[in-house]
């Protein structure tokens, strides 16, 4: 496999681990280097992917314990992960200052759920992933996920409405 | 019926019975205009969930040449060879030497001399060797003058 056939099997779920690695370490810069990380990861693999009934699933799997492990190793040598997502890249989004605020405010909310709840809000309710692909990548069973997927969107209602009633945003 | 419909989705989806299909069909409704109000608090989960999937990766990929894997397969051959090398010279050079058969001496008398003819050799060799050492006398000799006067 080529460079230019690799980069088209990989181009259709690039952008999805890019964005579940930014889901789990925050920081868009880092999401950025284990994305990278990721895929040199998968090149490097690339003679036996024909063995994978799914190259995303695998990709995400990857990504997933990358990210984990840079968190832990992270929270090992007790350093905060940095992050400067100010308006700079986020300019280009073309909205309106209340909606980037409402929206930042659900993000915000979501930053706070346990890590394995956070990426299956974000395989389900972001990337719309069947419930059989996401017990896949995280290796869990369906009802599991269930659960765990009923309590973080019960989180993220409750820390809403709380926000709501108090007014602060 | 629309809203009513609705808010039994949304149960529905806080208990995580949702399916796709109809957690797309609330993400219509919460991105339409005319929203409930008693749901409106809802809105910004399902329009954050909708906006949030269009976040791009947009650094450039570098992925690195596949030459690791090579390299570790020429230094694995590169050694091997150097191995056989080694090996095959040591082991052609310990059977040469044992391959030269010197012969043996049946009788003791010409045994003993041919003995004494080697230790005589190796003894004048040994000698020779002294000799050229001798010099180191004068060293003695000027470290004696030295040190015991």
């Amino acid at each position: 496999m080529n460079q230019n056939e690799f980069m088209q099997l990989v181009n259709p779920f690039k952008d999805k681990l890019f964005r579940v690695a930014k889901r789990l370490l925050v920081s868009t810069e880092e999401a950025e280097d284990a994305t990278q990380e990721v895929l040199v990861k998968l090149w490097n693999r690339s003679e036996n992917l024909n063995h994978y009934n799914s190259v995303e699933a695998l990709a995400m799997t990857i990504t997933k314990n990358y990210c984990l492990d840079q968190l832990k190793s992270k929270r090992a040598s007790n350093m905060k992960i940095v992050h400067n997502n100010f308006s700079d890249r986020e300019a280009s989004v073309q909205q309106k200052v209340e909606d980037r605020d409402t929206w930042n405010w659900v993000e915000k909310i979501m930053n706070e759920l346990p890590e394995q709840q956070k990426l299956i809000v974000q395989l389900r309710d972001i990337e719309e992933m069947e419930f059989e692909e996401i017990s896949k990548v995280l290796e869990m069973n369906e009802q599991a996920i269930r659960t765990a997927l009923s309590r973080a969107r019960k989180t993220i209602r409750e820390k809403m409405s709380k926000t709501h009633d108090y007014g602060i945003g | 019926m629309v809203l009513d419909k609705i808010e039994k989705l949304v149960q529905k989806y806080f208990e995580a019975q949702t399916t796709i299909a109809e957690e797309q069909e609330l993400k219509d409704y919460f991105a339409s205009a005319d929203v409930a109000p008693s749901l409106e608090h809802y809105k910004p989960l399902f329009s954050y969930a909708v906006q949030a999937k269009k976040e791009q990766f947009n650094a450039t990929i570098i992925l690195k040449a596949k030459k690791r894997n090579r390299v570790v397969w020429l230094s694995v051959a590169a050694s091997a060879v150097v191995f056989l090398g080694v090996g095959l010279f040591t082991f052609d050079s310990y059977t040469q030497t044992k391959a030269q058969d010197l012969g043996t001496i049946e009788d003791p008398e010409v045994a003993f001399r041919e003995t004494q003819k080697a230790l005589n050799m190796i003894s004048k060799s040994v000698n020779k060797g002294i000799v050229s050492m001798s010099y180191l006398n004068e060293y003695e000799q000027s470290k004696n003058r030295i040190f015991k006067k």
